[in-house]
């Protein structure tokens, strides 16, 4: 089944690629069953609250790779994003030992003049001056809403840039109108990398496997080396030339396959590389499946079984004490669709309750289209049912469900949502680190982090105390998803 | 408008998001597409000394999240239904709407749309905002127009001690809480109440309604602001007062005191009594400062090289030149002042002291600044006031840099004012730490 399709300049959005929504509710076993049969439908809000879009993922993926720069062709609020993501270059490049460097990041202004004649000067010139300022290996180019209505040929200009500056120059199309699943931003990036920097394979390396992720702790050269495997993490903190090798690997296996779903598939379909298709590699049962895949595309059987044996071995005392101390806490998970799914496996592997749980959008289908990465379903088959919403970071709704189902902890992965589980009193954390979870050590690491949290609620019950939330008392006495519309 | 810019510090019209949050219990709508929220909350509040969501901010802002539909059909009716949403739904005494790029190029009537709301008794205002339209500076100019004009109501009697300031933007100067209050403290000293409008403890919508009440309006910034109190001139006859720099430490607040109470006709004793007061207190540290400023047995810096707002490039300036005694390299502007502004404060800066001019160059973009300062002659270690991206210029110079300016990633900012005496002594700690730090 040929998914990936390279020769258009843009990437399909997810909507119309993987049939994703950002509105359901019901529970997690429906909504698997829905995405099969066909009936799931989008279900849009006449209210909605501020999400986020593909022109901060897509930055996020190629931000900082090390010797490229980006031009962000947009009004200057569209670098708003710039200082966050040069804060999280060079805390990577602190925690690397490397030398502390500024994001490479221009942006074109574009102004009112720019609107009504056109911005293609000011991005052919934003481009010469990041040649220029940043001697990059490759230049890509980030559209936004302005330039996307005002129709600049943005494809055409990178071309012709790549021609004049003789550095491969590649156009992103990002436009955030264009889809309200800003994941399609990781994929806009991956179909330009796969596109324009990728190069075929000139010889395979069998230790090599891609890790793509987004900056994590690097955990994987222990586990790896176990097998006899070495990983490259892609696509932050990496060069040009080790992303025109990706080619070269093994397999490619994910941390959570709502990141990497296009890049994976475009990897075996046009590279031949294979990815692991299995469930999240998180908790025992997700991680041993991950593992043995990683295992029979590798070659790795045995290496694996002696790897999980030992890990299940070593970690099984004090994983019994976790899940007694643990046993019947409520815990709430909000997260981005598959790493949330990997924090239920987490909670219920640890011998929690989950009364609920919420993600940021939900695909239908993953790219490789093979129910052996379905996620979700793995949490349904391992865990039981789990009351389930979907919601593009409403937290309106969020506020409403966790005010009435009052959890012992919330569990956040996006930045901007924790809060309203403090104002709450509900303990709450967000973990930054997506490989802390990861493999059975994770296990031990989110037991140890969820009793932290619940030890000493002092701040959040303070902050609870002493600060308004900004919702009216009819709202809070709403149903949660009082705003869902019905499926079109 | 200026061409490319790298490491940008600050963002577009639809900032003034951030300028709604800051009024107590007021909410903005924005009529955008999906992500301008997120971004102008990252860039301005959190990566901007991790200032948080505020009351109605961070990702409770409603937003039409607009989509192609609305770009090929127009989103008003969209920003009809999440209008009315937001009215059930969000707990606030005034509402903002503030267009985005998406908006503001397909042609929405957001004025009509707000207008019928308004009709309805809704405390309802809206701002052009689209990005492409200019500067968060701007934004902030255009949010306190929209409300000056479409939420005021009639001035019935001027209460005689009431001052209206508009000085430091809301989350764009990441010290604008502190240093507000900072300004409110200065004024009573010297017997008049400051209407701050924004921030903690500044009354809401209460204090807005008291704006065409105020004896005067007084503007603390080379430009932000002038519009604002020439428009309420226009509509009230209320006289303003244009104090164009940030008072930090003992020379400049001594002589901002003494300005605005001879322009508020405060009796003179009074005015003098407070400033003798202060003075005596911040001169008293500055001496404990001397035995370290003047003995210090390794370098301290040659020159000063500001990389702010014109707010803080003014302001910081004057206090490093005259309370400590420092000189001046080539000062860079970067909130992309108007044209008509710019002349002033060239010649501000050509007057820091008697003895003492700087260079400026006006430029929104970090690249330039490097690119200045790299082909400058530094004697000595230079002193870099400006923003986290300044680190890396800092140190290729082997300078001493203090963020100040967005974004401040490397601090964390809460009460922190630099306004007036404390404020002086505050930045003077927050240097030479700066300065010590690189030694031990």
């Amino acid at each position: 089944m040929p998914t990936i399709n390279l020769n258009t300049a843009e990437v399909p959005i997810r909507e119309s690629r993987l049939g994703s929504v950002t509105g359901y509710k019901g529970s997690a076993g429906e909504l698997c069953r829905r995405s099969r049969d066909g009936s799931l439908k989008e279900r849009e809000r006449s209210f909605t609250q501020c999400a986020t879009c593909a022109s901060i993922t897509a930055i996020c993926q190629v931000a900082m790779i090390r010797d490229a720069a980006v031009v962000n062709h947009a009004p200057l609020g569209c670098a708003g994003d710039f200082g966050n993501f040069n804060f999280i270059n060079r805390a990577g490049q602190a925690k690397r030992g490397w030398r502390l460097a500024n994001a490479k990041l221009l942006n074109s202004n574009l102004d009112e003049q720019d609107i009504v004649f056109g911005g293609g000067g000011k991005l052919k010139d934003a481009v010469r001056e990041a040649k220029t300022r940043f001697a990059p290996k490759v230049i890509f180019v980030t559209t936004s809403c302005a330039s996307g209505i005002i129709g600049d040929d943005v494809a055409g200009i990178c071309e012709e840039m790549t021609e004049e500056l003789g550095i491969p120059v590649v156009s992103i199309s990002c436009e955030g109108f264009r889809s309200q699943i800003w994941a399609t931003g990781f994929d806009a990036a991956y179909h330009a990398i796969l596109r324009r920097v990728m190069k075929p394979a000139a010889t395979r390396r069998p230790d090599l496997i891609n890790v793509i992720n987004f900056w994590g702790e690097d955990i994987f050269t222990d586990l790896f080396g176990r097998l006899g495997l070495t990983p490259n993490y892609v696509v932050p903190f990496t060069t040009i030339g080790q992303l025109e090798r990706l080619s070269e690997a093994a397999a490619t296996v994910q941390v959570c396959s709502t990141l990497g779903t296009y890049l994976a598939a475009g990897l075996e379909e046009h590279f031949g590389v294979p990815e692991v298709k299995a469930p999240s590699p998180y908790g025992i049962a997700g991680t041993d499946a991950w593992f043995r895949e990683l295992g029979r595309v590798t070659g790795k059987e045995a290496e694996v079984e002696v790897l999980i044996a030992e890990e299940k071995e070593r970690i099984a005392p004090e994983l019994a004490e976790l899940r007694e101390r643990l046993a019947g806490v409520r815990g709430f998970v909000s997260a981005g669709a598959v790493h949330g799914h990997s924090l239920i496996a987490i909670l219920r592997e640890l011998g929690m309750e989950v009364p609920g749980a919420c993600v940021w959008h939900h695909d239908k289908r993953l790219d490789h289209g093979d129910p052996r990465g379905d996620s979700l379903q793995h949490v349904v088959t391992e865990y039981g049912e789990v009351p389930f919403s979907v919601c593009n970071k409403q937290s309106f709704e969020l506020v409403n469900l966790l005010n009435r189902l009052r959890p012992d902890i919330f569990i956040v992965r996006h930045n901007g949502m924790a809060v309203w589980g403090a104002k709450l009193g509900i303990p709450t954390f967000l973990m930054g680190d997506e490989h802390f979870g990861l493999g059975y050590e994770g296990l031990l690491n989110y037991g140890r982090k969820i009793l932290d949290t619940i030890t000493n609620p002092a701040f959040v019950r303070n902050l609870a105390r002493h600060t308004r939330l900004p919702y009216t008392e009819w709202w809070l006495s709403q149903e949660p998803f009082a705003f869902l519309g019905e499926g079109a | 408008m200026s061409a490319v810019v790298e490491q940008p510090r600050h963002f577009c019209m639809l900032g003034a998001k951030q300028s709604v949050v800051a009024i107590e219990r007021a909410v903005p709508i924005v009529h955008a597409g999906p992500g301008c929220s997120s971004k102008l909350w990252s860039g301005l509040s959190f990566c901007n000394g991790f200032q948080g969501a505020g009351y109605a901010g961070g990702s409770a802002v409603p937003s039409t999240n607009t989509g192609e539909r609305e770009v090929v059909f127009g989103g008003e009716g969209r920003l009809r239904e999440v209008i009315e949403g937001a009215l059930k739904v969000m707990d606030g005494d005034l509402f903002v709407v503030l267009t985005g790029c998406t908006s503001d190029i397909v042609g929405d009537d957001t004025a009509q749309v707000v207008r019928e709301f308004r009709e309805r008794g809704v405390p309802i205002v809206h701002a052009e905002t689209g990005g492409f339209k200019g500067t968060s500076f701007a934004g902030h100019e255009a949010l306190l127009d929209a409300i000056i004009r479409q939420f005021l109501g009639p001035a019935r009697e001027t209460i005689p001690n009431l001052v209206n300031v508009f000085a430091s933007v809301p989350y764009l100067d990441p010290f604008w809480s502190g240093n507000l209050e900072g300004l409110r403290e200065l004024l009573a000293g010297i017997g008049l109440e400051a209407n701050i409008l924004f921030g903690p403890g500044s009354g809401g919508i209460e204090a807005w309604r008291k704006i065409p009440v105020a004896r005067f309006n007084l503007v603390v910034s080379p430009w932000v602001g002038v519009k604002a109190a020439q428009l309420l001139e226009e509509r009230y006859g209320t006289p303003w007062l244009h104090y164009p720099v940030l008072p930090v430490g003992g020379t400049e607040t001594s002589r901002f005191l003494a300005t605005v109470g001879e322009f508020a006709g405060i009796d003179r004793a009074r005015t003098e009594a407070f400033i003798r007061r202060e003075e005596e207190r911040f001169y008293y540290y500055l001496e404990r400062a001397a035995d370290f400023i003047l003995e210090f047995r390794y370098d301290l810096p040659g020159r000063f090289v500001t990389v702010c707002d014109s707010l803080y490039a003014l302001g910081v300036s004057r206090f490093l030149v005259n309370d400590l005694g420092l000189l001046p390299g080539e000062q860079f502007v970067t909130d992309q002042t108007p044209p008509e502004h710019r002349d002033a404060l060239r010649g501000a800066f050509a007057a820091l002291s008697p003895s003492v001019a700087a260079p400026v160059t006006f430029t929104p973009d970090g690249g330039a600044v490097q690119r200045h300062l790299r082909e400058a002659r530094h004697h000595r270690p230079p002193l870099i006031i400006g923003s986290t991206w300044d680190k890396d210029i800092a140190a290729e110079l082997k300078g001493y840099q203090v963020s100040l300016s967005l974004p401040v990633t490397d601090r964390l900012v809460l009460d922190r004012s630099y306004v007036g005496y404390r404020g002086g002594l505050r930045l003077a700690e927050d240097i030479y730490g700066a300065i010590l730090g690189s030694y031990q």
